[in-house]
């Protein structure tokens, strides 16, 4: 399976993203934000973490105006897999391609730590080893993770099962830890091949990272 | 001529830096003074045109296209100069 994962300016995820999918046996190239091409044969687009244009102006503001972005919503549009990871999360919903915005965490800090995370639904290529209901522990690293949508939009994710993932405490009790609507850390598109995540599952691979409840997350888009 | 662009959180959509710092200015001995604080950002663009509507038009795209996320986010322009 082939794997392009996205460089901006500021990016400093891409190599753990990397590392990730290449223990699972992909076959993974890094793509400069100025190429106008995904690599031929790409099935997954990753979007990796980081700090794209030092966050100026608006986390994702001017990374969702780079060259390959064009490439990736055409890629999208066909139908083709892409997931957004932190930060990659806040350019995929400032390109359009995933509904909301993000807005500073209510706290004010930057939370880094570890975090439950509850699966809301797995009829995904994401989630699908996962069972509704299972509780992960993934590492969550964001000062902009405060996800915001208007009624009218929230109504909509929750018709269609946008909503793919919710904090929670290791029991499976919902909670909020950054202000997001509805406790929200992962969602899709309505046609479920672009995703969107605050906390990063690449950095939850090995018992020497704290957990390794992320793998099963990404070996879901494995063929 | 320059643009004076203010972006701000939608009225509805919670300012928690707003909140922060209201809550700041209570504990400095302003409470009394006031009811509520939103925080927003100003971009001042230098601009090259003499013709003001126009600029007004284009910079009102910029905001649209870039400078607000209007998901969020309101903004005004002013032309000055």
């Amino acid at each position: 399976m082939k794997v392009a994962v996205l460089q901006f300016p500021g990016t400093n995820c891409e190599f753990d993203a990397h590392y990730a999918f290449k223990k699972l046996g992909c076959d993974v190239e890094v793509v400069w934000h100025k190429n106008s091409k995904l690599p031929a044969n790409t099935d997954l687009v990753i979007v990796p973490g980081g700090f794209s244009y030092g966050d100026y102006l608006r986390s994702g503001a001017i990374a969702r105006f780079a060259a390959i972005m064009e490439d990736v919503k055409r890629f999208a549009k066909n139908g083709g897999k892409v997931l957004g990871i932190c930060n990659g999360f806040q350019i995929l919903l400032e390109a359009g391609l995933l509904p909301g915005a993000m807005k500073r965490n209510d706290t004010l800090h930057f939370i880094s730590k570890h975090h439950h995370l509850k699966v809301i639904d797995n009829q995904n290529e994401f989630l699908r080893l996962l069972n509704v209901g299972d509780v992960v522990n993934i590492p969550v690293a964001h000062h902009d993770g405060n996800y915001f949508i208007d009624e009218e939009g929230l109504k909509e994710l929750e018709r269609n099962n946008q909503i793919l993932l919710k904090y929670c405490t290791k029991d499976g009790e919902l909670t909020n830890m950054n202000g997001s609507i509805s406790n929200i850390a992962g969602i899709c598109n309505k046609e479920r091949n672009v995703f969107g995540l605050m906390p990063h599952p690449e950095r939850a691979i090995e018992e020497i990272l704290g957990s390794t409840d992320g793998i099963n997350m990404l070996k879901g888009f494995l063929k | 001529m320059k643009a004076i662009v203010n972006v701000g959180l939608k009225k509805g959509v919670l300012d928690d830096q707003g909140k922060a710092i209201n809550h700041a200015l209570g504990t400095l001995g302003f409470k009394d003074l006031i009811s509520d604080v939103r925080v927003g950002k100003q971009i001042i663009i230098e601009l090259n045109s003499n013709d003001k509507e126009k600029a007004k038009e284009e910079v009102e795209k910029m905001c649209e296209k870039l400078l607000a996320n209007t998901v969020i986010e309101d903004y005004s322009v002013e032309i000055v100069g």
